[in-house]
């Protein structure tokens, strides 16, 4: 097997507070391999976004307390001193965020801070870099790229902000692309082309993308593994086909029944979960999704399950044995139709 | 549900055969001004150009299009917080367009509004209790030593603890404050609840607890919807019937069943195809219609069918010159198009064999 583009060991990142200790991300493992595609799925306060913006150093030790091993191209991110960090992040490491109304400078002409990014990385003039940064709006799908260029971000749709992002941050080729809920402020029809752009771009410049998203039916398309997440940790990991059509946890099972779907033949009543996230301070002993668990059991208020393979691929941390959880989803799937 | 039903809401009974709202030829302009001092009038935005909708007790009719195609202003012409340029809107039977004053308060108190950020839909230097029951103060349909058991009653209600009265909407979160807004717009018992984007900025699974909780209430207090969103699953999801709007018109009005499986105006099949499905398989077997660009400027909207310049199947120089009606197609429902679309044509052949 190849290499692991990034690999995260047991990262913990925990925000002090004058209320206690925020949790945010309490021990999560994986690993993104070179060209794929991963999901990263969870409610808000799930962790999602936290641990990627870690993986980036833009939270550093100032801000939390960070265990654990970040390892990008065999290098520990968590080691490396700030100023090389810089290097990484933006030219091998980038990262697209969710609100384009707000992640462009609106004082700032569109082609001049792509190419300012450009210029902070490589040797290049000031012509060459505005050159550069017009042939990647045109390669992100905006028309007449060279007008563009030279207009306020103001003067974009949000669609085509987010793809003026996403050539900011494919302008120098990164390894590793992270799109932190990048279609979640914009409509279906141009959801539907960033997503698209995102998978084209993925395979041109044969880089590794990370999605994180709060909704499961974004990106069933576009992922080839998926985990999601709760209160800071991975409860469940797999194929696109094993999260879909065999999710092991009953967290999926909610996420999944809380879907619209247009497919569906007659109006059904939606199956969300009940209750709220957990506070990252006070987490639920034993398995943190306990309280809104209609299948809790005795052993679930007091052990932490571990996040065990069932077969090669497919992993989930819930303490219902196998067969259970088979025979349970069966029977929601039956309800549902 | 029957797939032949159109204008007509589903549920047929004889009171539903009077509309609750009536909006007729409906246009919403809004100036373009240019001068400091001296100000002249140089353009119009076309916010909503010519609309026809009934909306009948107990239904739930939901409004879609991408953003700035005029569905928040419609709503709003709807609740008389915009005056229409043109047009007549009826409620309950009373022309409403020009009602002022008390007359209007007195109508509003039958017709309420769910905001889509419940950030910003909520004063934060108010308490909870306040905020809802603001409706009562207003109105006065309740003597003030009613008013703390009301609106706790109300909190019930929708979800949330009676006893959070005296906190403010800061410590609460995202979907709690929708329900919020929900109890407050339920206060006056109003026959007519407007819901624009009201899931919109919330994760799937509040999404999901919201949706649940709307669909409830209408079912105790026989409210009449009219949902708006962007999202064509969720917007089916709660509807009974669905019209798309594209750039200030209803292009297509169908219930939520025929729509999707014979949507007859273009737009609504690419707006369709976009809908993202939680499959994979089915997913990747989908037929797609990628609309290229933006929705034009509503300033100057296109000439004949609006939609041509993005149609893939525009012919011209028909629709380019000819504005199409809304007609009622084989299918049952009412489309805007000279060239509508075959038959299924969105639906895969083996999507409904391979469904969960």
């Amino acid at each position: 097997m190849a290499e692991p583009l990034l690999e995260v060991r047991d990262l913990k990142v925990h925000f002090p507070t004058d209320d206690g200790l925020v949790k945010a991300v309490d021990g999560l493992t994986f690993q993104v391999m070179p060209g794929e595609t991963l999901g990263v799925v969870g409610e808000s306060g799930s962790g999602k976004s936290v641990s990627f913006l870690t993986v980036m150093g833009l939270i550093t030790r100032k801000q939390a307390i960070i265990e654990g091993e970040v390892i990008f191209q065999g290098q520990d991110l968590l080691q490396i001193p700030a100023d090389e960090m810089r290097h990484i992040r933006g030219a091998r490491i980038s990262m697209i965020f969710q609100d384009p109304m707000t992640s462009l400078h609106p004082f700032y002409k569109v082609g001049t801070q792509i190419s300012e990014a450009i210029r902070v990385h490589q040797k290049a003039s000031k012509k060459e870099a505005h050159d550069q940064a017009v042939e990647m709006l045109r390669r992100v799908g905006i028309s007449k790229p060279d007008e563009r260029a030279s207009q306020y971000p103001h003067e974009f749709s949000g669609g085509m902000r987010q793809r003026a992002m996403i050539a900011m941050a494919l302008s120098l080729n990164p390894d590793l692309l992270i799109a932190d809920e990048p279609t979640t402020a914009l409509d279906v029809t141009v959801q539907a082309q960033i997503l698209d752009l995102i998978d084209r771009l993925r395979e041109e410049f044969n880089a590794s993308v990370v999605i994180i998203t709060h909704d499961l039916g974004v990106v069933a398309e576009h992922c080839d593994h998926l985990q999601v997440m709760y209160a800071g940790k991975i409860v469940e990991y797999g194929t696109a086909d094993d999260i879909y059509y065999n999710p092991h946890h009953p967290y999926a099972w909610g996420l999944l029944g809380s879907i619209t779907r247009v497919d569906e033949a007659q109006k059904e009543r939606l199956h969300p979960i009940k209750g709220l996230p957990p506070s990252l301070i006070f987490v639920p002993p034993g398995c943190a999704f306990h309280p809104r668990c209609p299948y809790v059991f005795d052993k679930c208020k007091v052990d932490v399950p571990e996040l065990l393979p069932s077969d090669g691929h497919h992993a989930a941390a819930c303490h219902l044995p196998l067969a259970d959880k088979q025979r349970i989803y069966a029977e929601e799937v039956a309800a549902r139709t | 549900m029957s797939t032949q039903v159109t204008e007509e809401p589903t549920p047929v009974t004889e009171r539903a055969r009077t509309p609750l709202v009536r909006i007729t030829g409906v246009k919403k302009y809004f100036p373009i001004t240019r001068g400091i001092i001296f100000q002249k009038k140089i353009g119009n935005v076309h916010a909503v150009d010519g609309v026809d909708l009934e909306i009948y007790p107990g239904e739930t009719v939901g409004l879609v299009g991408e953003t700035g195609c005029g569905k928040s202003t419609l709503a709003r012409v709807i609740m008389r917080l915009y005056d229409a340029t043109d047009g007549t809107i009826e409620f309950d039977g009373q022309d409403i367009t020009h009602l002022k004053g008390g007359d209007l308060r007195e109508v509003r108190r039958n017709m309420q509004m769910i905001f889509q950020d419940p950030f910003a839909s909520l004063n934060p230097r108010r308490t909870v209790g306040s905020i809802i029951s603001e409706p009562f103060r207003l109105h006065r349909t309740v003597p003030k030593s009613k008013i703390r058991p009301e609106v706790q009653e109300l909190m019930e209600l929708v979800g949330l603890n009676p006893e959070h009265y005296n906190r403010y909407p800061h410590e609460f979160s995202g979907g709690q404050r929708q329900r919020i807004g929900v109890a407050r717009s339920l206060a006056l018992r109003p026959k007519l609840i407007v819901c624009d984007e009201p899931v919109s900025a919330l994760d799937v699974s509040i999404q999901a607890q919201i949706l649940n909780l709307l669909e409830d209430l209408q079912g105790e207090f026989n409210l009449t919807y009219l949902f708006i969103a962007h999202d064509l699953s969720v917007v089916k999801h709660v509807s009974d019937r669905v019209a798309v709007m594209y750039l200030g018109k209803i292009v297509e009005l169908a219930d939520g069943v025929t729509l999707y499986e014979n949507p007859k105006h273009p737009y609504t099949g690419a707006l369709l195809s976009a809908v993202p499905i939680p499959d994979p398989n089915l997913a990747a077997h989908k037929k797609r219609i990628i609309l290229e660009g933006d929705v034009p400027s509503p300033i100057d909207p296109p000439s004949g069918c609006r939609f041509h310049p993005r149609c893939p199947n525009a012919q011209f120089p028909k629709c380019k010159e000819d504005e199409p009606e809304l007609e009622r197609m084989t299918s049952g429902q009412l489309a805007a198009c000279h060239f509508p679309l075959p038959d299924r044509a969105i639906m895969d052949e083996g999507a409904e064999t391979t469904s969960g």
